[in-house]
């Protein structure tokens, strides 16, 4: 029992800091401190915080990428204040949740919308939906490994990043 | 900066560069054309003498076949002039249309060419008229004398030459305009390469019009002289020809001439006598005798006329028959038959011995005779029959026939008289080739020239006389012969036995020429060709050059961002370092976490001056104007530095000229106290670089006014240090980055050289210069200058407004300075001069000033003394001299660097009233002062401990403004960590709603960018209702904090968000130091 805690635990160590992990100066790490602020704050009081902020979070991305691809999807007259907006919002949130790439894109994003880049819009886009769906997973498995972890009856470890 | 410098006006190279190779091509253009015109003068001088010669050749000529001949030969010059003049222009493409044909009156020639610009060009055309008019004239002037003829065969001759200069001008008039067009576009690159290649395709067609130019001259030139060659041999011919037919005509003139008087003789003698003088016997020697005098005749004899009804008188007279001439059996001379009957006979009576065969023969029975004879009767002049084949020599030959009258005729006689008058004929044979050949031994260079002689009477069939078919056909020459008899024409055809020569002296220089030219055109091909290669290299290194620049920006702001990338963890690192030192530690801990943190430190000052480094080689840094007060920053300069200072025990001090005015314009302060920090950036690396080792040292920071114009301020800053100063071989490379004195890695001295070139560049861009003195072992005096604004004194950026007060109290004070070093007292003086105290004394140590001093000392409020003057027991002495003084001066102690043990020692002794430390400041003499002076200057709270932002926050109401779900969770949650009791609301109406005044909410975070209500509007309309209610109730004050939560945190946005009435800004998501900073001012009451 304890060694497939133990095992968990060190499972989900490894995870997280693969998240956070930068794999080269130019490919930046899923996810930054503002996650792990995040997770300061989770408490007895609200034990799924993180969790919730978390689906939020993707629940906007939805929206959020909805809107831009319906935007950029208007072929002639592209309204690029209204997609700046979204990928405003979408920089806000993603910074407050501490999705790094998420936001490293949105700021290429909102520069090519001020520039009224649309080939760039686009592709930015298409990133930024791949960007949070890998995300998505990501966090999708690392909060599967919390519950298994409690489940075994362990506790969740602190990460140091 | 260069490089910037560089990319900044590329054209300026370019254009050197460029203006340097467009010199190399002018130059070779023009030596083509040198050239070019120096062969063209020297052979169309060549060609003159050649055209002078032949004019007074021509002159010589008097014959008009001659003159035929030179007219037909330069109607051959002109046709074909005409053609090379086509080709010609055909090459030059200046041609439209041209047309030519030969009339039976000459040429006429119809040329129009496409109308250019330049003057040259109709004044060519002008002359191709005049000579084209000329050449018309000529035509129809057949009849032209001499003169005219050769001046125009001059100008035709000319006119070659008119058409090569013609045919240059254009060229290089079109070269010209190339060149201009070329220079016009000097400013697009792209253009600039068809430019070159343009021009490299101009040159080619240049080369190839000049190598065709070049041949054309050559084939020309060949053509000329051949012709000319041909013409002389002509003449030579002609001469020739001449002279042996009028050598023939005279010797046959002069035979026939005897031959006449041989008839007169016989008239006279034969006739004139009865009984005749003469026989057969008499007239056979003499004439035998006389021979010599006919040396063309082959023999004479005489005929008697005899009539049909004499012939039987006569043949019994002279016992012998007539007999008749018998043309099929020449070889038998005796068989002559009896003659037939006729109405006349003409029988031989006397005949030469050599033809003595033919006496008794008729000689009207010969058809040749028989006409001969009646024509000669009629004539009464020498005739000639035409050529026949004698009878026994075979050869051809005619004979010439006198008829001898019996009468002495009148010479207007009629043909009836004359046949009256006729008794007989004298008749001679004249041997035709054997009399030519006689002849022509007798000139000079027969073996030249073969003669032919025609006998030209019945023009369809010519009977040839003499000759051969031998010699050159091609050429001949013709002469009229007379031989006295004008029924008879004769012409002599005389031609060259050799073929002509082939003409080395018309082939050879032209051929030289034609070497040349392909040799020269071959040389300029290559030299072409270089260019072209040249102008494609320099292309392609200023493409590399570019290319090689945009890298150099690039790798500036790769360092830039990397460098930005890492400060941003640094800072983390160096934060986190203090945090741990603040917790509990043991020493060694402690330690540990210290080294770590000074490590950082560096690491971050490092990185800090390789991104100033990469912003300004990116050209990224740009100052800003802003007012600030000189002296104030280098206070802050002087206290930044200090401790550094103090560590290597160096000391500092600050002086600034009065002249400097208080405030001036210049960079952004920022950029300003970067720029400074940058100069002392100078000190802080000769600092790290080269510990002062004389610690007594002085330093000073001379600010000189040195030029003051209108609004613009110069001023010349001197950092001035007394340490092991800069080798002199390092002292060329000082600016260079990353250059140390001494780049060994075991290099005594620290750092990362980088300062300088950043100080260099910062004052490059505040248009000054830097420059240095360096003695090693003395020291080093950095200087620089900068350009500066003035602006009037303004309070708001003097801090000196904290001071007023105090600088009104010390107005008046009296002071002495005792320092045993002049300039350290002078810094005082001014230090002290800056906080108002007026009277300033120095004395150089306290035994001066106890002495030469005295009376004053009565007076001085302040006695400040160096602690290098200190001395106890001086001072003792020094003290109890002023004991009796009703107010003793206060004393101040200037201290450079002491232990807080010796601190407290000086100060507890109670001999001094107060330590300063050193570097002087302002607010620390205005302390200082107020203290001493008593003038009751409270002590003021210092460090006031920071309080926990969770007893700041706890219990307070806020009001979380954010259209983003997970925006507001975050804050939601980061706030209530705090303690803080939130509501959220997720939009800018909402949040409206419920900041109505009186107020729930201890503060708000409003987020800016949200949809319907931004947080600017919202915020606005707060402020509008707070207003309105303030206005109606007089007694409170409205101002709920509103604080702008935003991601993108640059100054213009929190320019905004004070304008409309926002309190402060935190940057999304929170950080605890800024939530602190910002929350403190509203909660901290």
């Amino acid at each position: 029992m304890d060694t497939l805690v133990a095992q968990l635990q060190r499972q989900f160590r490894d995870y997280t800091i693969s998240l956070y992990h930068q794999l080269f100066w130019y490919v930046k790490g899923f996810l930054d401190d503002q996650f792990t602020e995040l997770k300061k704050l989770q408490d007895e009081c609200s034990p799924d915080f993180v969790a919730e902020v978390v689906s939020l979070f993707f629940e906007d991305c939805e929206k959020l990428i909805g809107n831009m691809a319906r935007a950029l999807d208007q072929t002639g007259n592209v309204d690029f204040s209204l997609v700046g907006s979204s990928v405003h919002q979408l920089k806000g949130s993603s910074s407050s949740v501490g999705a790094k790439r998420v936001k490293g894109l949105c700021v290429t994003f909102k520069e090519c919308c001020d520039s009224q880049n649309f080939e760039g819009c686009v592709r930015c886009l298409q990133q930024v939906d791949i960007e949070y769906k890998s995300l998505k997973a990501k966090l999708q498995d690392l909060f599967n490994l919390e519950q298994q972890i409690v489940q075994a009856g362990g506790r969740i470890p602190q990460v140091d990043i | 900066m260069s490089i910037a410098c560089e990319l900044s006006n590329p054209n300026l190279k370019k254009t050197k560069a460029e203006k340097r190779i467009t010199t190399k091509i002018l130059l070779i253009r023009v030596l083509c054309g040198l050239v070019v015109l120096w062969l063209c003068l020297s052979l169309s001088l060549g060609f003159l003498c050649i055209c002078k010669k032949k004019e007074s050749a021509s002159d010589d000529e008097s014959s008009s076949s001659a003159k035929g001949m030179l007219f037909r030969n330069q109607k051959n010059v002109s046709r074909s002039e005409i053609d090379a003049m086509l080709s010609l222009f055909f090459d030059s493409n200046q041609v439209t249309s041209f047309e030519c044909r030969k009339e039976s009156d000459g040429i006429t020639c119809s040329l129009s060419t496409r109308s250019e610009k330049e003057e040259d060009e109709e004044e060519e055309e002008a002359k191709r008229h005049v000579v084209a008019e000329l050449m018309s004239s000529s035509d129809n002037d057949e009849e032209g004398g001499v003169l005219h003829e050769v001046v125009l065969f001059y100008v035709i001759n000319k006119w070659h030459w008119w058409l090569v200069l013609c045919v240059l001008l254009v060229g290089g008039g079109r070269m010209i305009f190339a060149r201009k067009e070329v220079s016009s576009f000097v400013q697009d690159k792209q253009q600039q390469q068809q430019q070159c290649k343009r021009a490299g395709q101009w040159r080619k067609n240049m080369l190839l019009l000049c190598i065709i130019a070049g041949v054309s001259f050559s084939v020309l030139w060949f053509w000329d002289t051949n012709e000319e060659i041909l013409f002389q041999r002509k003449e030579t011919l002609t001469n020739m020809c001449e002279e042996r037919a009028r050598v023939l005509q005279d010797q046959f003139n002069v035979s026939m001439n005897h031959v006449h008087a041989l008839s007169i003789l016989v008239s006279t003698f034969h006739h004139g006598k009865t009984p005749s003088a003469i026989d057969q016997k008499t007239f056979g020697e003499y004439t035998e005798r006389t021979n010599f005098e006919r040396p063309l005749t082959s023999g004479v004899a005489y005929a008697l006329k005899v009539t049909h009804s004499e012939r039987e008188k006569f043949e019994k007279e002279h016992g012998w028959s007539i007999k008749k001439m018998d043309f099929e059996d020449q070889t038998l001379v005796q068989g002559f038959d009896p003659a037939p009957v006729q109405d006349e006979y003409a029988p031989v009576i006397f005949a030469q011995e050599t033809v003595s065969h033919i006496v008794s023969v008729d000689m009207m029975s010969g058809k040749e005779d028989r006409e001969n004879i009646l024509r000669a009767r009629a004539l009464g002049k020498g005739v000639l029959t035409s050529p026949f084949k004698l009878l026994k020599s075979n050869h051809l030959g005619v004979i010439l026939t006198f008829a001898v009258y019996n009468t002495n005729l009148p010479h207007d006689a009629t043909e009836e008289e004359r046949i009256q008058a006729t008794i007989g004929y004298l008749g001679a044979s004249y041997d035709m080739p054997s009399l030519v050949e006689k002849l022509l031994q007798q000139l000079a260079s027969k073996q030249t020239i073969s003669v032919n002689v025609y006998d030209t009477t019945n023009a369809s069939s010519v009977i040839k006389m003499y000759g051969s078919e031998v010699g050159d056909m091609s050429e001949e020459h013709i002469s009229s012969l007379d031989f006295g008899d004008p029924f008879r024409k004769h012409e002599m055809h005389c031609r060259f036995t050799q073929k002509p020569p082939i003409p080395w002296l018309a082939i050879l220089p032209p051929g030289f020429a034609l070497v040349i030219t392909f040799l020269l055109g071959h040389i300029f091909n290559g030299a072409i060709n270089r260019i072209a290669t040249v102008e494609e290299d320099y292309q392609k290194m200023m493409e590399l050059k570019a290319r090689a620049e945009a890298a150099d920006v690039a790798k500036s702001q790769f360092l830039a961002t990397v460098s930005h990338e890492i400060r941003t963890p640094m800072v983390g690192v160096l934060g986190m370092l203090k945090l741990l030192m603040d917790t509990d530690l043991d020493a060694k801990q402690l330690d540990f976490a210290e080294t770590a943190h000074g490590s950082g430190k560096d690491l971050i000052s490092l990185i800090n001056e390789v991104l100033d480094q990469a912003k300004i080689e990116s050209g990224r840094l740009e100052l800003e104007n802003v007012p600030f007060d000189l002296r104030f920053l280098l206070d802050n300069v002087s206290s930044l530095l200090s401790g550094k200072a103090a560590e290597k025990g160096i000391e500092l001090a600050v002086y600034v000229s009065s002249n400097v005015p208080a405030v001036i314009v210049g960079d952004l302060e920022d950029e300003i106290l970067k720029q400074r920090l940058g100069s002392d950036e100078t000190s802080c690396n000769t600092l790290s670089g080269y510990p002062a080792v004389n610690a007594s040292g002085s330093w000073r920071n001379f600010k000189t006014f040195q030029d003051h114009s209108c609004d613009k301020t110069e001023l010349l800053v001197t950092v001035e240090d007394t340490g092991v100063g800069i080798p002199v071989d390092a002292q060329s490379r000082i600016f260079t980055p990353f250059m140390q004195a001494d780049s060994s890695t075991s290099r005594t001295y620290g750092g990362t050289g980088i300062g300088l070139s950043i100080s260099k560049r910062l004052v490059e861009l505040m248009q000054g210069e830097i420059g240095f003195v360096s003695k090693p072992g003395v020291g080093t005096t950095f200087s620089f200058t900068g350009v500066f604004g003035e602006r009037e004194r303004d309070s708001s950026v003097t801090a000196l407004e904290l001071f007023d007060q105090s600088i009104q109290e010390f107005q008046g004070l009296k002071a002495l300075v005792i320092d045993s070093r002049n300039i350290r007292a002078e810094v005082t003086r001014y230090h002290l001069q800056r906080v108002g105290v007026s009277s300033v004394d120095i004395a150089s140590s306290l035994a001066t000033a106890s002495t030469s001093c005295a009376s004053k000392l009565v007076n001085m409020d302040l006695i400040l003394i160096d602690k290098d003057a200190w001395n106890k027991e001086e001072y003792v002495a020094f003290n109890s001299g002023q004991e009796t003084s009703t107010r003793p001066p206060k004393i101040i102690l200037l201290a450079t660097f002491t232990t807080p043990a010796e601190l407290s020692e000086i100060k507890s002794s109670g001999l001094v009233d107060e330590v300063v430390m050193k570097p002087l400041r302002m607010s620390v003499l205005v302390c200082c002062l107020q203290e001493t002076m008593g003038s009751g200057g409270k002590k003021r709270q210092t460090n006031r401990k920071p309080k926990n932002l969770g007893n700041l926050l706890r219990g307070k109401q806020i009001l979380v403004v954010d259209d983003t779900m997970v925006n507001r969770r975050v804050a939601d949650a980061v706030l209530r960590k705090y303690g803080a009791l939130v509501t959220c609301v997720d939009s800018g109406k909402a949040a409206f709603a419920m900041l109505k005044p009186p107020h729930d909410f201890h503060a708000c975070f409003m987020d800016l960018q949200m949809p319907e209500m931004d947080g600017f509007e919202a915020t606005r309309r707060v402020r509008d209702l707070e207003e309105e209610m303030n206005k109606k109730e007089e007694s409170r004050k409205w101002h709920t904090p509103i604080l702008a939560m935003t991601a993108d945190v640059i100054q213009a946005t929190n320019e905004k968000c004070i304008k409309c009435g926002m309190d402060g800004f935190v940057s999304k998501p929170f950080e605890e130091e800024e939530l602190y900073s910002s929350v403190a001012r509203f909660f901290d009451k």
